[in-house]
């Protein structure tokens, strides 16, 4: 049983099929966002807490309207309000610190925190932006949100035995933050833990970190068996990239989410074939952008790459995405993929309905 | 009486300054990263922080200085990845760490570069110790993707004569670190480890130096620990904050060389070890294996661009502190 999907496509949508059509996240951030961010750091500088504020809102509704103008079916702000999907939750989290950057790959780092106290909720993390983005957004919205397996994964542990511990306590953290998203109205929650490819072999620590969460909230009913009154409308995703994932695979069909977020363009589509035995039964989301190259790839090579993911699922449970998240491209470039994206998913969608191929048919090769 | 070495297996990470000015100069992107030949304001930034990490390690009293690696960003297949006849394609993963490197796919007969010798000639002009630290060629065959040799026995004895070729072109150093990841992450099967093994020595081999093979990520199975003390080298590396009771078993049943390295204090994370924990582990080590050694080399496991500046700072003051702690005594 995979998730709730209808409530996503468009009253307008132009075809008879429907792929969704989403990004991961992140996205560049306009180059006087991060003028503003040094302004406000800057206490020679006329910028206040509450001008930056305003910087931010602005940001987000810019973006969010960009994300629209490309023609996405699910939208997000970029996570403008973000600066890193680590740090930006330890900075909201009791029990941590921050000593500085350290390098991710090439020159690209972030601030990694140390746990150095038992950790507990501060700070509210996403509601206020949720709220904003669903706001101002014409489409729906999707909250991406960091992991706790992630969150333990990428800190250093200076207090619990090993970061199994870790990764439950702060699951619980988790599971508040997605009840308070889901009471504001939230309804598209992927939760992103790339930490999963780093260390496969401890994809059953992350499956009971996400039962611990979805246990505990009533409005998520993910297919997993257990009875729920509660209304089954919310859709809850995983993210991970940048693995094997024949080291998760299939193991991690039994994780209770409707739909798996997962990075192919980087590696040449080669992994595709893992989740072809045994059968796929989830929804499927696929990147087909690669971020890590400015190149906008043409529209005609995005087909060839969506019909590759019609080997794994139907039309049905398909979502096309970006192998991750755009931000560190070039904002044109950025934009460009995602409107090349959506283009090439709604020809393909039109071929479908003219019955021009069949899906889960190898293309001809 | 054993003497205790203090020094590091390398690849610091940049000063938080030079990480800003080589993100401005270099870019994000993967074509972006180091191609060994890079223009001269990025030199420049290297060189000043090169310097900055010498002054560090000698500041912290450091036996054994390394050039800091800084320029590696693809860690250890970065004397690959700066060779000819190698293609360098898309990030994969480094090991099991949030860390990527590109794909290095050796596409034809592999040569030196003498890229990690200049390095180590520029810091050669400011040290007396100085310490090389290279991939060992087990890892590093590892890490690369094989697209010419075909046979893995030909690709890896290709790989150890590519960088007992590039140690051949060092300047005078003290020591030489060996780093083998691999054989704890990835162990060689039957005949590999032995072909491993006698990778190591051809690179040994290729230098006047004291060769230590560092291991790390825990501690490697019996039988590639047996072949590995048949090679030519001075001294094994432990991994003790890993794993230290497989790895003092591994000593126990086998023996190791007459020095031997251990990993006492940990690169990646941020809890800083005192001089008197440090002095502890190596006691427990000494303690438990037989061995009257000659040099111990007291290291951290792993690389260190794991940790924040300010953190590998403290932990490399600790190393020196430790090894003094010894010299009072003594």
């Amino acid at each position: 049983m995979t998730g709730p999907r209808e409530q996503f496509k468009p009253t307008d949508h132009p075809n008879d099929h429907f792929i969704m059509t989403t990004v991961v996240g992140s996205y560049p951030k306009p180059t006087w966002l991060h003028r503003a961010r040094d302004l406000q750091e800057d206490e020679d500088a006329d910028f206040t807490e509450e001008d930056f504020e305003e910087a931010k809102d602005d940001a987000s509704r810019l973006i969010t309207e960009e994300h629209e103008r490309s023609g996405l079916d699910v939208v997000v702000d970029g996570e403008m309000r973000r600066n890193e999907m680590v740090e930006y939750f330890a900075h909201r989290i009791d029990g941590y610190e921050f000593n500085g950057p350290v390098k991710v790959w090439g020159h690209n780092y972030f601030d990694k925190p140390s746990v150095v106290d038992e950790v507990s909720y501060g700070e509210e993390w996403l509601v206020s932006e949720y709220d904003f983005t669903s706001d101002v957004a014409t489409r729906p919205v999707k909250v991406p949100i960091t992991g706790p397996y992630t969150l333990a994964s990428w800190s250093f542990n200076e207090v619990y035995d090993d970061d199994e511990r870790l990764t439950y306590e702060l699951a619980d953290l988790v599971r508040q933050e997605i009840e308070a998203l889901i009471e504001a109205g939230a309804r598209y929650i992927q939760i992103d833990e790339p930490a999963l490819a780093t260390t496969p072999d401890d994809h059953a620590i992350v499956g009971e970190a996400l039962e611990r969460i979805v246990d505990g909230v009533d409005a998520i009913d993910a297919g997993d068996g257990s009875a729920s009154d509660a209304p089954e409308d919310v859709r809850l995703g995983l993210h991970v990239c940048y693995g094997d994932y024949s080291r998760i695979y299939p193991e991690m069909l039994d994780f209770p989410v409707h739909e798996f977020d997962l990075e192919l363009a980087n590696g040449d589509f080669e992994q595709v074939d893992v989740f072809k035995e045994p059968e796929f039964t989830k929804d499927f989301a696929m990147g087909v952008i690669d971020v890590h190259v400015a190149d906008v790839e043409p529209v005609a090579e995005i087909k060839e790459n969506i019909k590759k993911a019609l080997e794994v699922v139907p039309p049905e449970r398909l979502t096309i995405s970006p192998d991750c998240g755009l931000k560190l491209l070039p904002r044109e470039a950025a934009y460009q993929k995602m409107e090349n994206m959506v283009q090439a998913v709604r020809e393909v969608e039109e071929e479908l309905d003219a019955g021009e191929f069949e899906p889960g048919v190898a293309a001809d090769d | 009486m054993t003497r205790i070495v203090a020094t590091t297996p390398g690849l610091y990470p940049l000063p938080d300054w030079a990480k800003e000015e080589l993100s401005d100069l270099k870019g994000h992107q993967k074509g972006d990263l180091i191609s060994g030949d890079e223009g001269d304001e990025i030199e420049s930034a290297y060189d000043r922080a090169r310097t900055e990490i010498i002054d560090e390690q000698q500041a912290a009293g450091l036996d054994r200085i390394v050039e800091g690696q800084l320029r590696w960003d693809d860690m250890l297949a970065h004397p690959l990845a700066v060779a000819d006849a190698v293609e360098t394609r898309g990030i994969v993963r480094y090991y099991d760490n949030n860390n990527f490197y590109r794909e290095t796919a050796v596409t034809g007969d592999l040569s030196a570069s003498g890229d990690v010798a200049a390095e180590l000639d520029a810091a050669a002009e400011h040290v007396d110790d100085l310490q090389a630290v290279l991939p060992g060629p087990y890892s590093l065959a590892d890490l690369a993707t094989d697209e010419h040799y075909g046979d893995e026995a030909d690709f890896q004895a290709a790989i150890a004569e590519f960088l007992a070729e590039e140690a051949g072109q060092f300047p005078d150093v003290e020591t030489l670190f060996l780093l083998e990841p691999s054989l704890v992450e990835n162990p060689p099967g039957d005949g590999p480890d032995e072909r491993a093994s006698e990778a190591i020595d051809t690179v040994a081999g290729a230098v006047d130096a004291e060769v230590v093979a560092h291991t790390y990520w825990g501690a490697i199975e019996e039988k590639v620990y047996a072949h590995l003390m048949d090679a030519g080298v001075d001294a094994i590396g432990f991994d003790l904050v890993a794993d230290h009771d497989e790895n003092v078993y591994n000593v126990q049943e086998y023996g190791t060389k007459d020095d031997v390295a251990l990993g006492l204090v940990d690169g990646q994370n941020t809890l800083v070890e005192s001089p008197e924990t440090i002095r502890e582990r190596i006691d427990w080590f000494e303690n438990r294996t037989s061995n009257e050694y000659g040099t111990v080399y007291a290291t951290a496991n792993t690389e260190l661009f794991y940790l924040p500046v300010n953190k590998v700072e403290a932990k490399l003051d600790a190393l020196g502190d430790a090894a003094d702690i010894e010299e009072v005594e003594a």
